[in-house]
């Protein structure tokens, strides 16, 4: 199996953006998707980065992939979306809008913001040009088996959203604003004090949900270590990882030595616990009743 | 032209009531999870669809049939057969999601009206183009995050009918883009047709109040003589970077009457009322409501003040995303 890491979908100043590329490029990945997939307002502040990235993960190798926005409405998001492809590289749609503003003809992948829950929209998106999609994280490890084999059949690579926080839902309006007292027009950039979102609680002051401007994530890290031989039976063709800050090129690594089969099931988990005792896995969405659930709680009590 | 009323019917006497009291359109679900309002008592039988429709008919309103869940991966031929019963039944259109679902009924049922379901958020007019060009769409009914310039926008660059909510429950994000309910509970708009269901919610009395849970999580607490509001995810209570509020949305229901001259004016052919879980009597009033305001509306009088205010869930409202302000 492949490793994909998927856009960054937090805000970060220009010097660590560019970082994580340069890292990822002596990282043990495959693909990486860049560019904005939150909220348009970031991108000015870091564009002209982009294609020094890209050159770089050129250079070692690595496929970079130009990702979509999540939403889009305004009429300067639909400008840049149809300007994507000019980049040279593949464009991953997470919005069907930016499948609407391709070049007639071109290749393109999907990524885990588009709604593709059965074989008929797979094949539809085969048709158009797609080659490899994302599934959504909510899918069980059931749908996913389906639609592992229906990608087979029509030669489009399936990929599983492997390791970070869960994107879960993207809004018009924007939380990190309206927590600060602001609208999104005058948000003042509030995401980029929380490179990781910002943590939401319950009242009983659980930890919940992670705010991320427009976009509101899982508190938990969705963790797949327990399924890679499940889904690389099924034939899954790749994990997708998802940026955090931290030594990110090291948990990436840490995966690719799972994917060989150099640590066990649960390896990747007890070292990513004990790199960052805080945080919470799940792998609900895969196996459990509900998305926040963790297969490994058990073993681990 | 008066503009059109879409009015919400999770039963066969809910929408007799709905046509009864003026609605110039119904719109319902078959009783499984095609449609995303699969909620346990609500939604009509293949029989019940018939009759619907031929009551409807025969008062000069039209049935839409809500087809809105995403199929699952292995059991599409549910969702397939039930845009076939739609078009047996004689409904007007069904309001469908799904690419794979919309490919196939514009190459089995070319003759069944296809409208797109708010729960395929297409957002801008280049995507509501695509979706015409691509699968013969002729209504898209807008997701809940613009505002109505951006609608009038909108209609300026599409001849696709454009329908809009105006009444009832509110979704603060992309509808059809969000997991948070499957996250707390497993069971999702998407995948169930359902959202913070009810089979997960309890409540518990503490020393002074009443917590309500959602799948384990406590996301409302009110004092022993405050109302309850159900606690639907995105407008629970929640503490972030040391505040506690509704982080979210507030627990408000849209209400945007007052705006029916700008959504008229906008472009938009259909106003749409939420609540398909909702009584007949409520469906009747808000109808005859919303009936009398764009009545009102073609005949160039003043939109009637706060009829519906005692309707509304929490009694508190909003315009939503309406406003520019809103985000």
């Amino acid at each position: 199996m492949e490793l994909t890491v998927g856009a960054n979908q937090f805000f970060w100043k220009p010097e660590p953006w560019s970082a994580l590329y340069d890292q990822l490029a002596q990282a043990p990945v495959d693909r990486v998707v860049l560019g904005e997939l939150v909220c348009s307002k970031r991108l000015p502040f870091y564009q002209d980065r982009i294609p020094a990235a890209i050159t770089t993960l050129q250079k070692a190798g690595k496929q970079p992939v130009l990702t979509s926005l999540a939403l889009v409405t305004l009429k300067r998001e639909r400008k840049m979306t149809a300007e994507l492809a000019e980049m040279g590289v593949e464009v991953e749609i997470n919005d069907l809008t930016a499948l609407a503003l391709l070049p007639e003809g071109a290749k393109f992948s999907v990524g885990p913001l588009v709604n593709v829950y059965n074989e008929s929209t797979l094949s539809w998106l085969a048709g158009m040009g797609a080659t490899r999609v994302c599934l959504p994280p909510e899918l069980p490890l059931e749908a996913v088996r389906t639609l592992a084999q229906a990608g087979r059949d029509l030669g489009v690579a399936i990929e599983v959203w492997g390791y970070g926080r869960v994107p879960l839902a993207i809004s018009g309006r924007c939380y990190h604003a309206r927590r600060h007292g602001r609208t999104k027009d005058n948000c003042q950039f509030a995401c980029e004090e929380d490179p990781d979102g910002l943590d939401v609680r319950t009242l009983e002051n659980r930890s919940f949900l992670a705010m991320n401007g427009v976009q509101t994530l899982s508190d938990t890290h969705a963790c797949a270590d327990h399924q890679v031989e499940t889904l690389r039976d099924a034939g899954v063709s790749a994990l997708r990882l998802s940026p955090q800050t931290g030594d990110f090129a090291g948990l990436c690594a840490l995966w690719r030595k799972r994917l060989d089969g150099e640590l066990a099931a649960g390896a990747v988990a007890e070292a990513l616990q004990r790199a960052q005792p805080d945080i919470r896995l799940s792998d609900g969405f895969l196996t459990g009743a509900s998305g926040t659930e963790w297969s490994g709680a058990q073993a681990s009590a | 032209m008066v503009m059109e009323i879409v009015c919400p019917a999770g039963t066969p006497a809910a929408l007799r009531a709905a046509v009864k009291a003026g609605a110039h359109t119904v719109y319902c679900g078959f009783a499984d999870e095609t449609n995303a309002r699969n909620f346990p008592g609500l939604n009509f039988s293949r029989e019940e669809m018939q009759e619907g429709v031929r009551f409807a008919h025969a008062h000069g309103a039209k049935v839409l049939v809500a087809i809105n869940t995403y199929p699952r991966a292995g059991a599409e031929e549910i969702w397939r057969q039930a845009v076939a019963d739609s078009e047996t039944a004689g409904a007007d259109a069904v309001i469908l999601a799904d690419p794979g679902l919309l490919d196939y009924a514009a190459r089995n049922h070319p003759d069944l009206r296809r409208h797109l379901s708010v729960q395929a958020a297409a957002a801008n007019a280049d995507i509501i183009n695509f979706y015409a060009r691509a699968f013969g769409v002729k209504r898209v009914v807008l997701p809940r995050v613009l505002s109505v310039p951006e609608i009038a926008a909108i209609n300026a660059e599409t001849d696709v009918e454009t329908e809009v909510f105006v009444f009832g429950g509110l979704c603060v994000m992309a509808e059809g883009r969000c997991s948070l309910s499957s996250y707390a509970t497993g069971k999702s708009p998407n995948m169930n047709g359902v959202c913070s269901p009810a089979s997960h919610v309890e409540y518990r009395e503490t020393g002074d109040g009443l917590d309500a849970r959602l799948g384990g999580y406590t996301i409302h607490r009110v004092g022993r003589d405050e109302p309850a509001p159900y606690p639907t995810l995105c407008k629970g209570c929640f503490t972030a970077g040391g505040k506690t509020g509704h982080l979210f949305e507030d627990p408000v229901s849209l209400n945007a009457e007052q705006l029916i001259p700008q959504l008229a004016k906008a472009g938009v052919t259909a106003l749409k009322i939420e609540g398909r879980q909702r009584s007949r009597s409520y469906v009747a009033q808000v109808v005859r409501n919303f009936r009398a305001a764009v009545d009102a509306q073609a005949a160039g009088q003043p939109i009637p003040q706060g009829m519906l205010a005692s309707l509304s869930e929490g009694q508190a409202t909003t315009t939503g995303a309406y406003k520019k302000t809103w985000r």
